[in-house]
């Protein structure tokens, strides 16, 4: 196949002080209780703790330019934070607002907007479905003389979006306020990142661009991202786990000496080596513009089966607590699970794959 | 300190004195070594430099563009990957002078006696004896499966020299010259049809005490550097895209349309997604050694290449079909080397099976990641403080 240069698959020295410095604060403001808790609340994204992540650390403008008030960053610091994040299930609009929203709106060079979202004074979310890969089909509301109607599903983070970009049937991506719409949660499988119909009674919003390219670049960023955030998911519950079995005594022994259990654990340790190296690939390809596509379908079709599996050997190990609301693990296969959809299943990025490296089907 | 530019401007001298397309192989590989290029990371005088390891590849890719030829590491693959870290640790000034040179140019190939019928996975129960006898030792015993046994001149010996002491503690390690009477190679016949490894008989083979590697009694130990040597030589390697046993199988995917079925083309992506995934791996651990962090990935690479190389020529014969059916060549030979590439997907499925278990099963490797990496209980243990001639056989 071709040659490519090859990847930075480790992490810089700046990229892992910014790692503690996430970490430290999700120790601090993100505790599994406290996600519990407000997960059956009225307010399940976590405010407050956005705001410190983006308004102190400015990490909502990692991938926006430096003149445009971001960080001039790029994807490899976004995906340590989505690290950070995922580890935590941290219920905050990061992957939403800060990659997938910004990107489409770097897409259009919406550059007003980007300008809000760098200081994190607003937080825009991409109506489109979460479940939909890089490339696919997407449902767009109808233009009608200068109004925009219609109803979109699925969409992730609507809830506490302050704007919502708009894909709509004339080609065109609008910007809408929050504020004219009318935003119903839905009861979503992942707790932690609600999904809402977005109902649109002929509002008037504004054009930004193309939907096409912009839509896609978004997702193609969301789902290469994604991976960061499975791989933080699945290194939290191995961690956990190996954690738990080595405590955890019957049989007079402590469980994670049988060796059924070591083994099962070594493998996912391996998944987890794996997805690490992947995830890390798809952040740098996203970063150089190099071999982007292939390294995103690698990830995306590898990342949801390891992040599943983790979170469905964490909660076997972890056995009766595990299968309690008390504990997190359930926070994690939630999550895992929807990731395994969000922005294509495996099977999607897959099938992406065979066209991109020549494998055609039959 | 050498570095890159140094590194190829002494390729490109000893490109000029000894011009790959007038100059006798050997006799190449011979200036090579001596150059101190043929590991650059060695010493000075045994093929090296003592430059960074992670700068060899440029003097491989000089040689390479020059068509110089190559010490066919496939060949000579237990000398190089197992015997020269051990000799280069544990040997004597003189041992090193000796061994090094002919083995890097694959003039000597080596064999590693280490496996017994009572002793694979449990090798420190084995019982070969080495009994001190004057200025040397007397060695008598049977090892098995040994690869290249029937082509080597030296091979790498664990024996045991005090059955008194737990097992760990009564092995020593010593170099066995092949040709030296009452060492008698039989072949042993593979699932492939040939015999690439063989039974080795020592029979009152007299072994000189120079050719010891390490201290007596202390073999348990010089055997971890070899064992090691041997699990992070795979992945060690860096492989292009499709640069394995997925390469194949895709190239025949791409010329045989016929074949493609909707339930294979699933699973062939399935396995390249995967196969794509172990690449990257093998790269960030390659990066992790160059910046000096080696992680843990290393212990999990021979089980992620074992996997992968047995579900994908296992799929390939399938793709395959009615021509799966067949088998290139069922006679018995005994090869110089493994030939992974160069046969059918029949004969890559069969050799295949070997992977999980040459150089540690699977299963014992398992063990290692999740004691070693996970740091998860070991398994209950009751031969510990037990002498060898006490445990139960
Ligand atoms: C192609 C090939 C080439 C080889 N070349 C050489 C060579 O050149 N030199 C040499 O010395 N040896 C060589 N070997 C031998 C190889 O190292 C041994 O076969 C291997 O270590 C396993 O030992 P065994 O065959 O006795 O299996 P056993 O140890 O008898 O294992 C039987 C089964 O039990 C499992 N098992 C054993 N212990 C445990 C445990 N603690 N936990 C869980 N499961 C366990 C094993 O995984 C295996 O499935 C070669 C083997 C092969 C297949």
């Amino acid at each position: 196949m071709s040659a490519q240069s090859e990847p930075g698959l480790l992490y810089s020295e700046e990229e892992e002080a910014l790692r503690a410095a996430v970490r430290d604060l999700l120790t601090d403001h993100c505790d599994p209780a406290g996600v519990i808790a407000r997960t059956e609340s009225a307010a399940p994204h976590d405010v407050s703790l956005w705001k410190a992540l983006c308004g102190q650390m400015g990490l909502a403008g990692l991938l926006i330019p430096e003149e445009l008030g971001g960080q001039g960053a790029g994807h490899r610091e976004v995906a340590v934070v989505l690290e950070e994040l995922g580890r935590a299930v941290a219920p905050v609009p990061y992957l939403t607002s800060a990659v997938v929203a910004t990107e489409a709106l770097l897409g259009c060079g919406a550059d007003d907007l980007l300008r809000d979202l760098a200081s994190a004074t607003t937080i825009a979310v991409l109506a489109v479905g979460l479940h939909t890969a890089p490339g696919r089909d997407i449902d767009r509301v109808r233009f009608e003389e200068g109004a925009l109607r219609g109803e979109l599903t699925g969409i992730a983070d609507a809830a506490v979006a302050d704007v919502l970009l708009v894909p709509a049937d004339d080609g065109g991506l609008y910007a809408v306020r929050a504020a004219e719409v009318t935003v119903t949660p839905q009861v979503s499988l992942d707790l932690t990142r609600p999904l809402a119909r977005v109902t649109l009674d002929g509002v008037t919003g504004r054009r930004l661009g193309d939907t096409e390219a912009a839509v896609r670049r978004a997702l193609r960023a969301g789902a290469g991202l994604l991976a960061s955030e499975q791989l933080g998911l699945a290194d939290w519950l191995l961690t956990e786990t190996v954690r738990y079995l080595k405590e955890r005594r019957q049989f007079n022994r402590q469980v994670g000496g049988f060796q059924a259990l070591k083994h099962r654990l070594a493998r996912l340790w391996l998944e987890v080596a794996g997805l690490r190296a992947a995830a890390r690939n798809a952040a740098d390809a996203l970063a150089t513009g190099e071999d982007t596509d292939v390294a995103v379908a690698v990830a995306q079709a590898y990342a949801g089966q390891v992040a599943v599996h983790a979170a469905e050997e964490a909660l076997q190990l972890h056995a009766g607590i595990g299968m309690t609301w008390e504990h997190p693990v359930h926070l994690y296969l939630k999550r895992a699970k929807a990731d395994s959809i969000a922005y294509g299943t495996a099977g999607t990025h897959r099938e992406a794959l065979a066209a991109l490296v020549d494998l055609q089907a039959p | 300190m050498t570095d890159a530019a140094e590194l190829r401007r002494l390729t490109k001298e000893l490109l000029a004195a000894h011009p790959p397309a007038t100059t006798d192989r050997l006799d190449f590989l011979r200036a090579r070594f001596d150059a101190g290029l043929a590991w650059v990371h060695f010493p000075q005088g045994l093929g090296g430099l003592a430059a960074p390891r992670s700068l060899q590849p440029v003097v491989d890719a000089e040689l390479k563009a020059a068509g110089a030829p190559d010490n066919d590491p496939r060949r000579i693959g237990i000398g190089l990957g197992m015997a020269a870290p051990t000799i280069l640790q544990y040997g004597t000034e003189e041992q090193k002078r000796r061994l090094l040179r002919p083995l890097w140019t694959g003039e000597e190939v080596w064999c590693q006696l280490f496996s017994e019928p009572g002793a694979g996975s449990d090798l420190a129960a084995l019982g070969t004896r080495a009994v001190r006898e004057g200025d040397g030792w007397v060695v008598n015993g049977q090892k098995v499966w040994t690869s290249s046994a029937h082509v080597a001149r030296w091979a790498i010996l664990i024996a045991r020299t005090d059955p008194a002491v737990p097992k760990h503690r009564g092995i020593t390690y010593f170099v066995c010259d092949m040709t030296d009477p009452g060492v008698e190679v039989r072949p042993l016949r593979q699932v492939t049809g040939e015999a690439e490894f063989n039974e080795v008989f020592l029979t009152d083979v007299r072994i000189p005490d120079s050719r010891r590697l390490g201290e007596i009694g202390d073999g348990w130990r010089v055997a971890q550097t070899t064992l090691n040597n041997e699990r992070v030589a795979i992945g060690g390697t860096p492989i292009p895209r499709e640069g394995g046993m997925i390469g194949k199988i895709a190239a025949t995917w791409r010329e045989r349309p016929d074949l493609r079925t909707h339930d294979l083309h699933q699973r062939l992506l399935g396995l390249w997604v995967e196969a794509e995934v172990a690449r990257l791996t093998g790269v960030r651990l390659r990066q992790q050694l160059v910046a000096g962090q080696p992680g843990p990935e290393g212990a999990g690479m021979k089980l992620n290449f074992a996997r992968l190389n047995q579900e994908i020529s296992g799929l390939e014969v399938e793709l395959l079909g009615e021509e799966g059916l067949l088998y290139d060549d069922w006679t018995m030979r005994r090869p110089e080397l493994v030939d992974f590439t160069g046969r059918d997907a029949g004969y890559r499925y069969l050799r295949s099976k070997g992977n999980s278990i040459e150089g540690g099963t699977s299963e014992v490797l398992l063990n290692i990641v999740a004691e070693r990496v996970l740091g998860l209980p070991a398994e209950p243990r009751t031969d510990k403080d037990v002498a060898w001639k006490d445990l139960a056989r």
